[in-house]
């Protein structure tokens, strides 16, 4: 795990100095809110609908025992007891009060953690897998890349004012879990010849205009990493847009000056740029911080004790089937903790969970736990023989849902329910989705189908990349919500179609139902995914499963 | 149906959704905020409440039906504004006991 150093430590504590002071500048009339609004933006705390909210960043998903328990602490002592997971790798606070988050800031320094967003038109935080150093498919550990990137990025003098924010996502194994095609630079590792490289794209991401991001260089050496990236941000910043808030991202630069002369342009800035590089000094602090991402030791162990258990519990073998990833050792696994029980909060943690699961962290699991874009936990490194203890104690804290990949497992944005950008709710919608298929216990038999959720354009909830995507919307005063089908978050990235009319709010969950049971009736065979029957046969059938259904039910 | 504005908020410190009474008073409940049918009246009065920067935080104008209980919010984001969110029973809800 990143270790900070003694700068790193400093530097937390002068920030949190700073703002302790603001905050009260802010409370004695010293400060107005547009002067503050600013300044708290830049240490994570945002005014919802209904209160604050306080965005703690979780660098590289990865998090100790303690650093856990902490957050558990920092929920009960100023919040209500429990804690948001999210897509970007974050938790959110949704209840703190003004004068109580410079604590809460000091208490999260404890453990080296902030809420710092690195906010602005800058580099940020860059996201990478949450198997990293784990998976059986990795070629690289990506993290150690991830950190080299943010210290690089960090103050660079020349992109402290790009046109738009900016973001980087980077995975260590070709199965994309980071979504990299929706990033404005993202970062896949393959290798050639046995050599590891990384596949490089640029351009992607969601929002008001989705796009999928597109290859800008198919290998890229490991040792030109910087100053290939350097090439790509100083082109991007000599050609974004920065009269158009709109059309300021990447994605609408390379859009709008084709991938083929973004790469002239790239390869021609590399070539002069490369020699400024220091390949040998990079050399050494990517070893440096690969000592510090190494592996913890993990002595071969049996499998007699998994074995047994899989043979005799059902349910244990129905929740090693879903949410077990294969490790890289053999006699482990990663684990996969759902924070989607039926019917609850997708992302949802309360204080006493998070503990069991930072007890956990310890006893069974190498003291990690990571956070996936996928709104759950996960436990990266446990022995197969210690899975039926590890089952019996999570099924205790109701965090054993047996449903990872499948269609309970949704993604939802705070919706209306929180956040003061939003046209409609969303996460009501996941929790009737998912009660519904729940009660009604086919998601087995549904297999992988990702539902993704966000309650406005700004896309949070990354419906255009779900299998099914619902976007919330205000129509004349009222919750609508519109169905896109046939995306995809993986290395075979794609914008999901936009199916027809939108559904109210109380139409909205039998509308997936019929589109969940008109899979079932379509498939070939019960090996053919969801995605896969939408690919084979297109839109029309469940457009009509859709839409003729539903007049016919009027009438 | 007659129709209104109100002045809304949220408050500085707890950050909670707050409205404006006629005695310039902040209160948590909307049955109790000043309503103004007349628009000037309303603009003039969100000048000055917004001036509050000490107490409260992005005021706007919200729009109201009148009804036989008093204001009534007429887009449901101002609903949820009165209530809390739909997946706790936190926020105004579990305060005041107003029911979903
Ligand atoms: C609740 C407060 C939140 C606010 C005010 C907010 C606001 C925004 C805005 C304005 C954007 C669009 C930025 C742009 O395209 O330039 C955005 C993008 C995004 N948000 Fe949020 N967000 C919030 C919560 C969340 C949460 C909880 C998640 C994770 C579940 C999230 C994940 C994302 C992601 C992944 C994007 C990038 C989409 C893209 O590729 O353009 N946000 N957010
Ligand atoms: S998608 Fe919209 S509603 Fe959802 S969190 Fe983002 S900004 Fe808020």
């Amino acid at each position: 795990m990143y270790r900070y150093s003694e700068f790193d430590h400093a530097f937390l504590a002068e920030r949190n100095r700073q703002f302790r002071a603001q905050v009260a500048r802010r409370i004695d009339g010293s400060l107005t809110e547009d002067e503050f609004r600013p300044l708290r933006l830049m240490n994570g705390l945002y005014l919802q609908l209904h209160a604050y909210m306080l965005r703690v960043a979780i660098p590289y998903g990865t998090l100790s025992a303690p650093q856990l328990r902490k957050l558990a602490e920092i929920s009960e002592r100023w919040d209500k007891g429990y804690g948001h997971f999210t897509t970007r790798q974050n938790i959110q606070f949704n209840w703190p009060k003004l004068p109580d988050v410079p604590d809460m800031l000091d208490a999260l320094a404890e453990v080296g953690l902030h809420a710092i967003q690195t906010s602005g038109n800058t580099i940020r935080n860059v996201t990478s897998d949450h198997f990293a150093g784990a998976a059986a498919d990795e070629i690289e550990d990506p993290r150690p890349y991830a950190e080299l990137i943010r210290q690089w990025s960090t103050d660079h003098p020349e992109f402290q004012f790009l046109p738009r924010k900016f973001k980087i996502a980077i995975t260590g194994s070709p199965n994309d879990r980071v979504v990299t095609r929706a990033h404005d630079i993202g970062l896949r590792m393959v290798a050639r010849d046995g050599v590891p490289g990384f596949e490089v794209i640029v351009g992607g991401g969601l929002g008001r205009t989705p796009m999928i991001g597109q290859v800008i260089r198919d290998f890229l050496p490991v040792a030109d990493l910087l100053p290939y990236l350097e090439a790509i941000v100083a082109t991007y910043n000599l050609l974004g847009r920065r009269d158009n808030k709109y059309k300021a991202r990447i994605k609408i630069t390379v859009h709008e000056t084709g991938i083929d002369t973004i790469r002239e342009m790239v390869e021609a800035r590399f070539a002069e740029i490369a020699p400024e590089f220091d390949q040998t000094a990079t050399e050494a602090t990517l070893d440096t911080l690969r000592a510090m991402f190494a592996p913890p030791p993990l002595n071969p162990r049996d499998s007699a004790t998994y074995e047994a258990a899989r043979a005799r519990d059902r349910l244990f073998r129905a929740w090693a089937d879903t949410n077990l990833t294969p490790h890289r050792v053999a006699g482990y696994a990663i684990v996969t903790i759902s924070l989607k029980a039926h019917g609850q909060t997708p992302g949802d943690a309360t204080a006493e969970q998070m503990r069991a699961v930072a007890d956990l962290a310890e006893r069974y699991g190498q003291d990690e736990i990571r956070v996936s874009h996928m709104q759950n936990l996960v436990l990266p490194h446990v022995a197969l023989d210690d899975l039926p203890a590890l089952y019996a104690a999570l099924r205790a804290q109701g965090l054993a849902t047996a449903n990872v990949g499948l269609a309970s497992d949704i993604i939802a944005c705070p919706g209306m329910d929180y956040c003061a950008l939003a046209t409609a709710r969303s996460i009501p919608v996941a929790q009737q989705i998912a009660a519904l298929v729940g009660a009604l216990d086919i998601e087995q038999e549904l297999g992988p189908v990702q539902i993704k959720i966000s309650g406005c354009i700004n896309a949070c909830g990354h419906h255009h990349v779900g299998d099914i995507g619902i976007l919330g919307l205000d129509r004349a005063g009222v919750e609508n919500y519109q169905i896109t089908l046939g995306g995809n978050a993986t290395e075979e990235a794609r914008i999901g179609s936009r199916m027809g009319p939108g559904f109210a709010y109380d139409q909205i969950v039998p509308a997936i139902e019929r589109l969940l049971v008109a899979y079932l009736e379509l498939r070939l065979e019960p090996a053919e995914t969801f995605a896969q029957t939408v690919k084979r046969l297109g839109l029309t059938p469940f457009k009509t499963a859709l839409y003729e259904t539903e007049a016919q039910d009027a009438a | 149906m007659r129709t209104g504005l109100v002045i809304t908020a949220n408050a500085l410190l707890e950050g909670d959704v707050i409205w404006v009474t006629s005695d310039n008073a902040l209160t948590r409940d909307l049955s109790q905020a000043q309503v103004f049918t007349d628009r000037a009246e309303a603009e003039a009065a969100l000048a000055e409440a917004s001036a509050r920067t000490g107490e409260i935080v992005g005021a706007y104008l919200a729009d109201i039906r009148l009804t036989q209980e008093g204001p009534a919010p007429a887009h449901f984001r101002e609903a949820f504004r009165t209530r809390g969110p739909s997946n706790y029973r936190h926020g105004k809800q579990a305060e005041t006991g107003t029911t979903v």
